[in-house]
């Protein structure tokens, strides 16, 4: 028995979502489920759902800095309720998790937060809008200016954000579905985040811009049987265009995305409408072989592309492992964006 | 060849089982005694690590209020909001029934690293749901578990052997239920990890202070001088069963010379036959060495708990009671065991080496005798001087032990050419034909019984010794606890304002309330208590002073002076005269030295006003109660009646007292055990010489029957001449058991404790020791006495014949 | 007469029978070789007769006194104050000097006569050993020792097996000298037990035995 076993049990929901664990994924236990039809109502949907199992706040920002390096950034809160409802105090249910990360092209840097609601040190609320665990915090307005901040043992970061677009429902109205069974979730973004502030490196401050890209899903049952991981997507195009693009891999693989046009108008890719194709693996740090060069393909609109990974060593070793790191597109379109994958192994 | 010459040199070992038996049981004592004192003190050293992770304390730093208050949630999440990564700890006691329990509740989200909780959490699959959330789970130790799970009302329980005896560990949040104090946190541990940006404690919270890490290391360092007595005494036992295991296979090569002269003639080189012989004591070791194994485990099984309650009350250092089997021991037992028997063989095996293919069954030389004597003499002297220059040198536990160590080394290389002298005298004085045989050969048989005497010496010196300290030990620290605790009753209250509201109940209500308030004082690392009293009789009569100077109880209750306890005089050189500096900026004129028996650590004596002016925040939860010890019971039960007091709050002076007492018997207890196991081991060494002797015993023994003497005579000289050998031995041992008390008092204890005791001595014990030690030789002789009394006469005319 | 042994029989536990009836008679102050083959019974008869262990029927009669009727201590009283024995080896005890050897056995009976210790111990040669151990001395020298020790008490008889016959010719001519001329001056009678014909023709009497009885 190790620690990283412990962890696990303690956060089995999280890891059956990364895993797929068979029936964990499918049961929804008496937690409530996403239903087609209705959509997200804001700002209160910006605020915790205790009654759903799994939920995230999950930020990338793709940066350059003042020295013209690119760097990556993520700050992200996962709630993950033991049993619907919530607690008073220590009983509360409702465990929260913090990742965040900074990525260069030759470095990644991460942390890990865990703790409890309930007592206040970490939760969420919808107005005035603010997330948090521990010192780290994502807090403003959705539509308007925001903070981030976030570090650990060998980094900090420090930024303000300005919303310049409107949010975007996916899949349905906010409604996406997961699996050709009907797994879904409640799914919306923030890709128009211009931000600008300072990484705490350890070689020094390093000022920054650049974009970031707000997801917020909420579901119970994310995952099909036979689903073992994803391959996720979103990108800022050149032309102001953003793409978000999933594909979960399973008996057969299913895939999902949202066109969103540069004013913010968004079109929902549905199954089978987007090829997203590994053309090269490379070692991803402590973290398996992962495929680090894509081709993404989505006919409709004209896209083909490759997508090549910043640093291929962006692994996150946390209490449950994935990679996740910025990348660049090349193509028919130009742009750089953040991709996610889980389900290869070492979990 | 080999396999011929194996079965003839097996064949041994079927013609002469009880020789067999004896060797084993030879290595199986030697291992036996010495792994059981191993696996006590790895025991005892892993239930140390163990609760060094479980509250974390061994590499974690604490934060927690100078006042020593608990603190709010509110601060918890100040520091967490601020980036200190920290988890909350929240410590009580739970009452089951008339014992108590402790309970140690940690945030197991914030440091989900615990062993314990890892370990049972696996093996019981127990769900983080079911953990965290209510009702959540109790780990405790099997034992613990057990009794918990009887009880009604409380969360399911997790057996784990991750945790030590007596201590529940929880999630906080079942922790403040369970001790219903909600929103309650005792300390934050730091955890390892920390953010790159933080903000500095001062700025947060003022209020707390940073706690070094230690426990661990602290509890190791003073539990040091424990185990080091307990490997002492293993080693002691070791060495004792090696004189059998030497005594056996020394009478093992010794009748196999005829064989193995018949194998070496018969064309197997020397070579071979040595290291068959060799594989032959590996193996026998190891199955004596299996066999002492299981003894040993059985031994430190029995003791385990003594010691445990022992290391509890002496030092608060927590070990389980229960034994573990870990593999490091076996293999160090068995290597121990291979180890042994080949040093107890060495000689054996270096003159059947040097053994000519012809060479005439031996007989004793004499003309050595005198020679072997005098560099004996010559070595022991050496030993001697060599301790004393240790112990010059290096001084501390360590030279002490040195010292101790070559005292009873020369002691016992001493002792045969001093009972050769005794015996050369006797046999000068004696009168009439037997009583000179008796004599001279008792001194004839000396070099064949030297071992065993030495190893007989040894066990009694030790039984001396230990006995003796012991006993001054018990004496003057029943006079000391008469001295110490005055008061009748001894209550404490869970906080300041209970303290203030018992303090104003009981002031009407007894002869006089005393407040006890002290803090703890960091000072270099180690911890000082400092108490601050209010002036009463009692103190000025029975406060125990070893030291004094004029005025003393004025000057330190005008607050002009401080007392300090003995452990903090003597290792810092502190006597009346001298300035100690309390704390920082902190110094006063020491007034008084006072004995602190069981105390590991400084303690300092101060008027309370003065405590007060420099520590404001110091608890006020103690009082000593006096009033008729008549009236105590009753007090006691409406104290309880009146006030929500935690379990044993109120304590009377006799159950305080019975409590010291008894955990100082079981220190007693231990020692003793180990006493008589090894003074067992030495009697069984000199059995096991005797019968070794047995075969040249004949030839000194049919000439002397053939003058006229029956058999039943001769084996009475035989049991008189083992009891004067060790009646002998004993009357030796008796000073040197004192030297060996005298050091473990006055040097050994000084350096482990920092206290000295006076020496007391015990005249009735001696005789009784001595009335044992007669015993042991006459138990040892017993068998071969009878053995010769029913030996048949033609038995004893073979010696004259041609046919040996 | 001095001994008289009578249809004497002894086997030892699990043997075969080393005395069938065997009979013997010696007056005081005789000598009497016994020989025989090796196996004969000749040591057993000699052991018998030195109440040094018991027989199974027949009877003993040693200075009016009979065997057969002793326990143990009247075994050893009876070796104590009316035989001797020299034995082939190992007749000394070891951790005793040659002075202490030789007076052990008149001591323990209480008849120490020192003028007459002083002339064995010189006839002997012995007046230079006196302060050493058994095991300083050659085989010669220990068996003088023993002859010595022997005639201290001036017994009634002295029992000797083999005395000779662990040493070289010349050593064991000149304890033979010593041991007949000791007897012969002290009025003591022996009972020698001997395989050389040499031996047994110098004393008074033989007796031959032969599967555990005396011929004819």
């Amino acid at each position: 028995m190790n620690v990283r076993l412990l962890v696990f049990l303690l956060l089995w929901p999280w890891a059956a979502l990364a895993q797929g664990f068979a029936g964990l994924g499918t049961e929804a236990d008496g937690f409530a489920v996403p239903e087609r039809g209705h959509s997200p109502v804001f700002p209160a949907d910006h605020g915790p759902h205790p009654d759903f199992r799994i939920e995230w706040w999950y930020l990338t920002a793709t940066l350059t800095g003042a020295d013209g390096r690119e760097y990556g950034l993520q700050w992200t809160l996962f709630r993950s309720a033991l049993k619907p409802g919530e607690a008073p105090g220590w009983h509360s249910p409702q465990l929260w998790m913090g990742h965040a990360a900074v990525t260069t092209p030759d470095s990644h840097l991460f942390a890990e937060r865990l703790s409890r609601g309930g007592i206040g040190q970490a939760g969420a609320h919808a107005t005035p809008f603010r997330a948090w665990i521990d010192e780290w915090e994502m807090a403003g307005d959705m539509g308007g200016d925001m903070v981030l901040s976030a570090g650990g043992r060998d980094f900090a970061y420090h930024l303000t954000m300005r919303a310049k677009g409107p949010l975007v429902l996916h899949g349905e109205g906010g409604y996406s579905v997961k699996s050709a069974a009907g797994q879904a979730s409640y799914y919306y973004s923030q890709p128009f985040l211009e931000v600008s502030g300072s990484l705490t490196l350890p070689e020094g401050e390093m000022p920054v811009t650049g974009q970031a890209w707000i997801d917020r899903e909420w579901s119970s049952q994310p995952l099909a049987e036979d689903q073992s991981g994803w391959d996720w997507f979103s990108l800022v195009l050149d032309d102001g265009s953003r793409v978000m693009a999933f594909r979960l891999r399973g008996s057969s693989d299913f895939t999902s995305g949202t066109w969103i046009g540069p004013d913010g108008h968004a079109t929902a890719l549905p199954d089978g409408s987007i090829r997203a194709e590994p053309l090269a693996t490379a070692p991803s740090g402590t973290g398996p072989e992962v495929p680090v060069r894509w081709r993404l393909a989505i006919p409709a609109r004209g896209l083909d592309v490759t997508v090549d990974a910043l640093n291929p060593r962006a692994w996150m070793g946390t209490s449950f492992a994935y990679w996740e790191g910025p990348v660049r597109v090349s193509g028919s379109h130009g742009g750089r964006g953040y991709l996610e994958m889980t389900g290869y192994g070492d979990e | 060849m080999i396999g011929a010459a194996l079965l003839a040199l097996g064949s041994h070992w079927r013609r002469h089982p009880v020789q067999l038996v004896t060797l084993l049981l030879g290595v199986a004592l030697a291992t036996g005694l010495w792994s059981a004192v191993q696996a006590i003190n790895g025991e005892a050293r892993a239930s140390y690590a163990q609760a060094a992770n479980q509250i974390g304390a061994g590499g974690l730093d604490r934060l927690r209020r100078a006042d020593g208050a608990a603190m709010g949630l509110e601060q918890y999440l100040a520091l967490r909001r601020t980036g200190w990564q920290v988890a909350a700890v929240l410590e009580g006691e739970m009452r089951l029934g008339l014992r108590a329990v402790a309970v140690t509740g940690i945030d197991l989200l914030a440091y989900p690293d615990l062993p314990a909780i890892a370990e049972s959490a696996a093996a019981a699959e127990i769900a983080p749901v079911e953990a965290l959330t209510a009702p959540g789970r109790l780990f405790a130790a099997p034992a613990l578990a057990l009794t918990l799970q009887g009880e009604p009302g409380l969360p399911p329980v997790a057996a784990t052997n991750a945790l030590p005896p007596d201590t529940v560990l929880t999630d906080i949040g079942t922790a403040e239920a369970l001790l219903n104090r909600p929103g309650q946190i005792s300390h934050l541990l730091v955890l390892p990890k920390q953010p790159l940006v933080r903000t500095p404690l001062a700025e947060i919270a003022p209020d707390l202070i940073r706690q070094p890490a230690s426990g661990a290391q602290d509890i190791a360092r003073l539990t040091d001088s424990f185990h080091l007595n307990l490997t002492a005494f293993g080693l002691l036992s070791f060495v004792v069963g090696l004189f059998i295991v030497h005594g056996a296979v020394g009478l093992a090569f010794e009748q196999r010379r005829g064989l193995i002269r018949t194998l070496r003639a018969l064309g197997l080189p020397l070579r071979l036959l040595t290291r068959l012989l060799l594989a032959e004591l590996c193996l026998l070791a190891l199955m004596g060495g299996a066999a002492g194994l299981v003894l040993g485990y059985l031994v430190a099984a029995a003791l385990l708990p003594d010691v445990a309650a022992t290391l509890r009350g002496l030092y608060g250092a927590p070990v389980s009671g229960a034994l573990e089997l870990r593999p490091v021991w076996l293999l160090s037992g068995l290597g121990m065991a291979v180890a042994g028997t080949l040093l107890a063989s060495a000689q054996a095996l270096w003159r059947l080496a040097r053994m000519p293919i012809l060479a005439a069954p031996g007989q004793r030389a004499w003309g050595s005798g005198r020679l072997r004597a005098r560099s004996q003499l010559l070595l022991a002297l050496v030993l001697l001087l060599g301790g004393l220059a240790g112990f010059a040198l290096s001084g501390g536990l360590i030279g002490g032990f040195v010292l101790l160590g070559a005292v009873l080394m020369a002691a016992a290389l001493a002792l045969p050419p001093t009972l050769s002298v005794l015996l050369t005298i006797g046999a000068a004085r004696a009168r009439g034909p037997v009583a000179e045989w008796l004599w001279s050969d008792m001194r004839a048989q000396l070099p064949g019984l030297s071992l065993a005497l030495m190893a007989l010496l040894l066990a009694l010196a030790a039984n001396i010794g230990v006995g003796t300290m012991v006993a001054s030990f018990r004496l003057t620290f029943d006079g000391w606890l008469d001295q110490r605790l005055t008061s009748t009753l001894y209550v404490t209250a869970r906080d300041d304002a209970q303290g203030a509201a018992l303090a104003d109940w009981l002031e009407p209500r007894a002869d006089a309330v005393l407040p006890i308030r002290s803090v703890e004082i960091d000072r270099a690392g180690t911890p000082l208590f400092v108490y601050g009293i209010v002036d009463h009789p009692s103190y000025r009569t029975h406060w125990p002073l070893i030291a004094r100077s004029a005025q003393d109880w004025d000057r330190v209750m005008r607050g002009e002076a401080a007392l300090i306890n003995e452990q903090m005089a003597r290792r810092e050189g502190l006597w009346p005269g001298d300035n100690v500096e309390l704390a920082p900026g902190w110094s006063l004129p020491v007034a008084a030295v006072y004995s602190d028996y069981g105390n590991p650590t400084g303690q300092a004596i101060v008027a309370l006003e003065r405590l007060l002016d420099r520590y404001p925040g110091t608890p006020n939860t103690r009082f000593g109660v006096h009033l008729a010890p008549e009236r105590a019971e009753g007090l006691a039960d409406e104290i309880d009646a009146t006030f929500d007091l935690p379990v044993g709050a109120v304590i009377r002076q006799e159950t305080l007292k019975a409590r010291s007492r008894a955990i100082f018997e079981k220190t007693f207890l231990v020692t003793g055990a180990l006493n008589i196991l090894t003074l067992g081991v030495a009697g069984f060494a000199i059995l096991t010489s005797l019968l070794t002797l047995w075969t040249q015993r004949l030839p000194q023994l049919a000439p002397v029957w053939a003058l006229g003497l029956t058999r039943a005579r001769l084996a009475r000289l035989e049991l008189a001449r083992a009891v004067a050998l060790a009646a002998m031995t004993a009357v030796l041992a008796l000073p040197l058991g004192l030297v060996l008390a005298w050091l473990l008092l006055a040097v050994i204890n000084v350096a482990a404790f920092g206290w000295r005791l006076p020496m007391y001595l015990f005249p009735l014990d001696w005789l009784r020791l001595i009335g044992l030690a007669l015993a042991t030789g006459a138990l040892a002789a017993a068998l071969p006495a009878l053995r010769l009394y029913r030996l048949p006469p033609a038995h004893l005319l073979r010696v004259f014949a041609n046919e040996r | 007469m001095l001994l008289t042994v009578d249809t004497v029989t002894k086997t030892y536990p699990g043997g075969r029978p080393v005395l069938r009836g065997a009979s013997i008679t010696l007056d005081r102050g005789q000598s009497l070789a016994l020989t025989g083959e090796s196996g004969s019974g000749k040591s057993t008869l000699l052991n018998l007769t030195g109440a040094l262990d018991g027989f199974d029927s027949g009877e003993i009669i040693l200075d009016g006194v009979a065997l057969s009727r002793l326990d143990d201590a009247g075994r050893a009283a009876l070796r104590r104050d009316r035989v001797a024995l020299v034995f082939q080896q190992f007749n000394l005890i070891p951790a005793l000097t040659v002075a202490q050897n030789l007076s052990f056995q008149a001591r323990l009976a209480g008849r120490l006569d020192a003028d007459w210790l002083k002339e064995i111990t010189a006839r002997l040669g012995l007046g230079d050993l006196t302060e050493r151990y058994p095991e300083q001395l050659s085989g010669g020298q220990q068996q003088r020792v023993a002859i010595g020790r022997a005639m201290a008490g001036r017994p009634k008889l002295l029992l000797a097996d083999e005395p000779t016959g662990n040493l070289d010719e010349t050593a064991a001519g000149t304890v033979l000298d010593l041991m007949l001329d000791l007897v012969r001056d002290s009025g003591t009678a022996l009972l020698l037990v001997t395989h050389s014909q040499a031996i047994a023709a110098r004393l008074d009497r033989r007796a031959h035995l032969t599967g555990g009885r005396v011929a004819a």
